[in-house]
């Protein structure tokens, strides 16, 4: 019955969806983070979304195939009181783009909206079925 | 009269698991309205309906005339092939899912798929009414 991959399909859009809405907290809670147990600055990180098919061909669904730093430089910061400041007094800080990361959380939660939606009518749907001949 | 009831009810179940099949695609393509590099996919619907009632091949659909010849595969269980959809608007990242014909179609989908377990219920009302002759 492939009304019920519908299910299957939204799910998995919904669990990329929150691993990206995690991404987003992680990135938007560390943007001030000049310094981790590395001793770096916190790297911005960003998940990598794959579409994936269902077993017995019952559609495509998505999956995060991994989550990576982002290679860009940090940001430069002019802070000689501060103690990481190197000799010439610049404090290197996260690479995190705060406005992409309000973007990229807008984004994810509209698509998870619109994936609950896509349950909600696969499952009036079902039951509408069930009631057949009565 | 097996017969009969079988003709009767096999058009509107065919298209029920047509609509299915085609809800399914289209949650495919919501699901992944982020993923990188994702063709949105859909089937010619009445072209797929006209070749389960038995009426000419469903168009993109391959035939093998010979034995030798690569035996067609893919689509669904009706020989429906999968097409690709054409973008209005490309995208840097190169999907090509585009939300409002996506949610538009599906919602349209559902609508259909109501419809045809209304008619299905409708015809076993007739039947029911015509067995108990009041």
């Amino acid at each position: 019955m492939s009304m019920f991959n519908v299910f299957s399909i939204a799910g998995s859009a919904l669990t990329a969806q929150s691993q990206r809405l995690n991404a987003v907290a992680s990135n938007l809670a560390n943007a001030d983070s000049a310094t981790s147990s590395t001793g770096q600055p916190y790297r911005s990180k960003q998940v990598v979304f794959s579409a994936t098919p269902l077993p017995n061909g019952g559609g495509t669904g998505v999956r995060v195939t991994s989550v990576v730093e982002d290679p860009a430089p940090g940001r430069q910061v002019f802070d000689p009181k501060n103690p990481l400041a190197d000799d010439k007094g610049y404090v290197t800080m996260p690479n995190v783009n705060v406005v992409d990361e309000m973007v990229n959380m807008i984004s994810a939660s509209r698509s998870y909206q619109t994936n609950v939606d896509m349950m909600n009518t696969a499952k009036s749907l079902l039951m509408k079925t069930l009631s057949i001949g009565q | 009269m097996i017969g009969r009831l079988d003709s009767e009810f096999g058009f509107l179940s065919n298209a029920l698991s047509l609509r299915a099949n085609r809800q399914q695609m289209l949650a495919s393509n919501i699901a992944n309205a982020d993923t990188p590099n994702y063709k949105a996919v859909d089937f010619d619907f009445s072209a797929a309906l006209k070749h389960a009632q038995g009426a000419g091949e469903a168009r993109g659909t391959l035939s093998a005339t010979d034995a030798r010849h690569l035996q067609p595969k893919g689509g669904n269980a009706f020989g429906a092939k999968t097409l690709y959809r054409v973008p209005m608007q490309p995208s840097i990242d190169g999907n090509t899912v585009d939300m409002d014909v996506e949610r538009s179609q599906f919602t349209e989908n559902a609508i259909h798929y109501q419809f045809m377990v209304d008619r299905v219920t409708g015809k076993v009302k007739n039947l029911l009414s015509a067995i108990q002759g009041q």
